[in-house]
């Protein structure tokens, strides 16, 4: 066989895979659209003959949907801000400035890395809980404002700025934090937008910790509010499909634009700290 | 010459100084938000509190109890099913795309975004979809089934057989994607001029994938094989969605017993020994992992 026979041939076979993959969001936005009583027939259908909108218009008065949708974006964008500035100055001094424990510090925060989520769920429930911020903005971003992660990739990335760049800006009297502010971030920005899209991505859909530190429907975020949705309505499914297209939109938005940058973070993470 | 080397120092000392300033804030949130926690946790691990009552003091109990709790060991055997399944079919289809897109295929750049967009959708809503799609009496999969002459259809998440072959699916729908990025971006590191050299020397395509791709290969599959276990012992929110555990807890995992008896019957400390177990295996499962790479992995 051929070079161009093989091509074609796993050209088939990747069509097949892409159709296997994509299926699940067909699925997904065709039942959106169908009348209630459309998703009991045998076989399915997957366009109904009654086109419906009207339970995108449900969704948003059955529940606080579009509350939960504005809580996911408010505390996704904090996050991000406030994990881009904790996480630039700690990868600033890690790679630009020499202070005594600096590697030991480096490596406790990389064994972070390794400690599972739910090791530190209850700890830190307990902690927001007796400080009164259960159903507060606080209390879902303050936890997320910093992460080892975001420190790690930063770092690889500000270690490659020559050294005697920043050494000559320190010659010519500029302070650390103007090194830091005119230099630094400005030539980061290929990490620093990466870093950004992986936290937004990552904070709207998470789950558990939103799950446990609200209990009222206004304070919900997104994903939380689709659970809830599940246990109310759980056998209505075009609503839950409803629900489920406009929770993934912003995340699927975002990674169309950013797709390139997303992944460009994921592989620092895998490969600069080899 | 003295002069100078106290500037030095007082320069050094400035230097030192910043440094600590820049890594104040980073400092005190890791250190109320993950230090203290991860510690207090091993400290709630050896406790009984309900949160309202008393913290009571019970030494090693809570471990002596999950070691004598029969749901306990159904949570371990089925944790371990699931990773077991799902982590090397995974691995195996995910190498599979990223060598054929590899090949500068037409179009691979809209089956690299197709295969990752699973990645980057929620759990909630893909287990959402997942769970309509395998619905016993109305769902898509066994329609399809039905259509190609399958009479015996599987009860999926109503049966203790399918309901854990269901997850794994959905598990690996949403995660082959990031290991196959990881695959090519480690493909891409191999450079063309290896392969052209092998081929000049007379090498076989087979040849050359045993003998110069994997073994060039295995730092990533290294880490693909890491991240995917420590990832696949975290099973949760597939399982919430999809089956709340049942049936009979035939797909209750250990995060899922872990957030139950946390959350659910509100025993911190039971839910705290659990977590510790869960910290102690993966981490276990990563050490062993570094201690074989030494007989696998090349590194150039």
């Amino acid at each position: 066989m051929g070079k161009t026979a093989t091509d074609w041939l796993l050209f088939v076979v990747l069509l097949i895979g892409a159709l296997l993959m994509s299926g699940p969001f067909v699925w997904m936005i065709a039942t959106s659209f169908k009348p209630a009583a459309d998703v009991f027939q045998f076989p399915p259908t997957l366009f109904t003959a009654d086109p419906q909108v009207e339970n995108y218009v449900r969704i948003f008065s059955t529940i606080s949907f579009g509350r939960a949708m504005a809580n996911s974006l408010v505390v996704s964008v904090l996050v991000t801000l406030l994990q881009l500035v904790t996480c630039s100055m700690a990868a600033y001094a890690f790679a630009c400035l020499r202070f005594r424990g600096r590697e030991l510090l480096f490596l406790i925060y990389l064994a972070a890395l390794m400690v599972p989520s739910q090791v530190t769920l209850i700890p830190n429930f307990i902690l927001i809980k007796s400080l009164g911020w259960i159903d507060t903005y606080q209390g879902l971003i303050l936890p997320y404002a910093f992460s080892s992660f975001g420190t790690f990739l930063l770092r690889q990335y500000l270690k490659s700025i020559p050294a005697e760049l920043l050494e000559a800006a320190r010659i010519d009297g500029a302070s650390h934090a103007q090194i830091y502010l005119t230099i630094v971030l400005p030539l980061a920005k290929p990490a620093l937008g990466a870093l950004a899209i992986f936290t937004f991505v990552a904070q709207w859909n998470n789950f558990l910790w939103p799950l446990i530190t609200t209990t009222k429907p206004d304070m919900q975020v997104a994903i939380v509010a689709l659970a809830t949705l599940q246990g109310q309505y759980n056998t209505d499914w075009p609503l839950l499909m409803t629900g489920s297209v406009i929770a993934i939109v912003p995340v699927l938005l975002v990674f169309v634009f950013g797709n390139r940058a997303f992944i460009a973070g994921l592989t620092t993470g895998a490969f600069g700290g080899r | 010459m003295a002069r100078s080397r106290v500037q030095l120092t007082r320069v050094a000392r400035a230097e030192e100084r910043a440094a600590w300033l820049f890594l104040a804030p980073s400092l005190v949130l890791f250190a109320i938000f993950t230090a203290i926690p991860v510690i207090s946790a091993f400290f709630i691990s050896f406790t009984q509190w309900n949160l309202f009552n008393e913290v009571t003091w019970v030494g090693l109990g809570n471990y002596i109890a999950l070691a004598g709790d029969e749901i306990f060991a159904k949570v371990l055997g089925n944790t371990a099913y699931f990773v077991l399944v799902s982590v090397p079919v995974q691995i195996v289809l995910a190498l599979l795309c990223a060598l054929v897109l590899n090949r500068g295929i037409k179009g691979q750049t809209f089956f690299r975004v197709v295969y990752f967009l699973p990645v980057v959708t929620s759990t909630i809503a893909a287990a959402l979809v997942w769970a309509w799609l395998f619905n016993s009496n109305f769902g898509l999969i066994n329609a399809a089934l039905s259509l190609v002459g399958v009479t015996d259809l599987p009860k999926w998440m109503g049966s203790t057989r399918w309901a854990m072959p269901a997850i794994i699916i959905v598990s690996i729908w949403q995660n082959l994607g990031y290991a196959m990025v990881l695959f090519l971006a480690g493909l891409q590191n191999i450079g063309k001029d290896v392969h052209d050299a092998a081929a000049l020397d007379g090498a076989t395509g087979w040849d050359r994938f045993w003998h110069i791709t994997l073994p060039l290969l295995s730092p990533t599959t290294f880490f693909v094989l890491v991240i995917s276990i420590i990832g696949s012992f975290q099973v949760f929110e597939l399982v919430l969605v999809m089956t709340k555990a049942g049936p009979a807890n035939a797909t209750n995992t250990l995060v899922y017993y872990i957030y139950q008896n946390g959350f659910q019957f509100y025993q911190m400390g039971y839910a705290s020994a659990a977590a510790m177990l869960l910290f102690l295996i993966v981490l276990a499962f990563t050490l062993v992992q570094y201690k074989l790479q030494r007989r696998w992995v090349h590194y150039g």
